[in-house]
């Protein structure tokens, strides 16, 4: 089976040069300073090329990229003071989704994160960042303590489905997510959205509306896998690259359908590379636009997303164009 | 009524037969009958996506996968829409989205009780993300309505899945399933494949799901006008 990162190869190699070449001026004394400077121009130009023309299956692949930055990283990095809320108070604690108080830019909130897992531990507890039922319900409560004490909620997306399971369906992850949307559209206090990662279907969004979303540049937001899509449509699982480009599931084509409102940039060579610049990025962005969102009326703030919402589709109306 | 005489098994119902078996006669206005569904992914599998919904017109009658409109029933007014499975698998995209949410928009202005008929195997893929977002803009309008106190139950029928399920299907004040409809989140075939295990008997049922406390009531289709008047009786003001 060939790895998913095999067009990162040419990447890797060059680097793996530089370090070889700065070990052998290291323990020969000899100065290797121009082959070295040259080789990070060639990694730096070559990176910028192949990252300025990815395909929608590659940048796939990137949001699922074992090293890339999640809710935790983000958390240790721009959350100050943070306080972990766990449970839903009625079944269990679904580590799916990290809830908690934290403070971002000066900004107190409440983080609702999307978690894959780390480590095989990590992930195992964390079911591979498809959330239960508990964890949605988690989420809501704790949406609603936000909405009660006026802070702001920042839901960071990151998971490739909700959980597909038989457990799943007897505690009903329909309803859960169902009801999650509906409340999250009226919730009386700003919600910013970010996807960093996996934005997989109905799990996604069940943590996923509010007055602005906001996408990294090589995450995901997608109605179906392009896997699971290239099965049903193609009866072909090979067929995903194209399933991943006919779906429209980047961000810039989402921003261009109104579904997304800003793409953050990743560093050179994707978020995975320089996870520290990434969160600054992602920090500035969200309280960016907080500032914005704070600023405004809570009525008008939730008009504003509802019409949002609202105009998501495409539809040809004969009563309209006839008129 | 569509159903089996010896058995009463439920049969798929057409939606125009729908309307009428809960629809007062001669009361039905039908609401935005000419929409149609544009392709705005330009989307193409084994064949373009809308020559496949011109294919499902053909077989269907009917512009797309749902029905909406006004209309008493037994003497209540109310907005109604009813999915319809032979289109697509019933499948919403932006033209459900869009008719269901301004049928609950009427509703609310309106004043009255919203009531839809749910049979569907989920959003539909070829319209990528418009059609998962599909699934908040119903819900916000019902939230809309929702908060106007206004009613509005959701009748599920065989089989109700995936984002419509986890959208305005779940979201009823009371919610009502027909006898042994399949409803849920994921499909039986794709958890039997991630679990690697038989399925519980009757997963996924009308039955399943009242026994696992999902829903309010299940009513068979010849009692369903009655039971829906019963209920509005109570929560129309």
């Amino acid at each position: 089976m060939s790895n998913p990162f095999d067009f990162l190869e040419p990447l890797v190699e060059l680097e793996s040069k530089i370090v070889e070449l700065e070990r052998l001026s290291e323990t020969t004394g000899l100065s290797m300073s121009g082959e070295v400077q040259s080789l990070r121009e060639k990694l730096s130009a070559e990176t910028r090329r192949m990252f300025s023309s990815l395909t929608p299956w590659q940048r796939v692949q990137l949001s699922r990229h074992p090293l890339r930055p999640q809710s935790s990283d983000y958390i240790d990095q721009i959350i100050e003071d943070f306080v972990p809320l766990s449970g839903d108070r009625a079944f269990g604690d679904d580590e799916a989704i990290i809830c908690g108080l934290g403070t971002i830019g000066g900004h107190q909130c409440m983080l609702i994160g999307q978690q894959k897992g780390k480590d095989v531990h990590e992930r195992r507890r964390c079911n591979f960042g498809m959330p239960h039922p508990e964890g949605y319900r988690k989420a809501m409560s704790k949406m609603r303590l936000a909405e009660k004490f006026g802070l702001g909620v920042l839901c960071l997306i990151n998971t490739p489905g909700a959980f597909p399971g038989v457990d799943a369906e007897e505690r009903g992850q329909s309803i859960a997510i169902a009801e999650n949307i509906r409340d999250m559209a009226l919730l009386r206090t700003p919600v910013i959205i970010v996807v960093i990662g996996e934005g997989g279907s109905g799990g996604a969004l069940g943590i996923g509306v509010g007055d602005r979303m906001l996408m990294l540049e090589n995450s995901y937001f997608s109605v179906i896998s392009p896997e699971g899509c290239a099965a049903i449509l193609w009866k072909d699982g090979n067929k995903k690259d194209l399933a991943a480009q006919r779906l429209g599931l980047t961000g810039q084509e989402l921003k261009r359908h109104g579904i997304v409102d800003e793409i953050i940039e990743e560093p050179a060579g994707g978020a995975h590379r320089q996870p520290v610049q990434m969160a600054h990025l992602l920090r500035d962005a969200v309280v960016r636009n907080l500032v914005e969102l704070k600023a405004l009326d809570i009525e008008e703030l939730l008009e504003r997303r509802y019409r949002k919402h609202r105009s998501i589709g495409m539809v040809i109306d004969q009563s309209v164009a006839q008129a | 009524m569509d159903t089996c005489p010896e058995c009463n098994h439920h049969f798929p119902m057409a939606a125009r037969n729908r309307v009428a078996s809960i629809i007062d006669e001669g009361t039905w206005l039908e609401f935005d009958a000419d929409i149609t569904s544009a392709d705005p992914l330009s989307f193409v599998d084994s064949k373009p996506y809308l020559e496949r919904i011109i294919q499902s017109q053909a077989k269907s009658g009917l512009k797309d996968a749902v029905i909406c409109g006004t209309g008493s029933l037994e003497g209540i007014a109310i907005g109604l829409g009813a999915m319809d499975f032979s289109f697509n698998g019933g499948s919403m995209g932006s033209v459900v989205g869009e008719k269901l949410t301004r049928m609950i928009e009427r509703s609310t202005a309106a004043k009255v009780p919203a009531l839809i008929i749910s049979s569907s195997g989920g959003a539909r893929m070829q319209e990528g993300a418009l059609s998962l977002m599909q699934m908040a803009k119903t819900s916000a309008a019902l939230a809309r309505h929702a908060a106007a106190k206004l009613p509005y139950i959701s009748v599920l029928t065989n089989p109700t899945m995936a984002g419509v399920m986890a959208s305005f299907a779940s979201l009823g004040d009371v919610i009502i399933a027909e006898p042994k409809a399949l409803i849920g989140f994921t499909g039986p075939r794709v958890i039997k494949e991630t679990i690697k295990q038989e399925l519980p008997e009757g997963f996924q049922t009308s039955e399943f799901l009242i026994a696992h406390g999902q829903l309010d009531l299940i009513v068979t289709r010849q009692d369903l006008k009655a039971e829906l008047a019963r209920i509005l009786g109570y929560l129309v003001r």
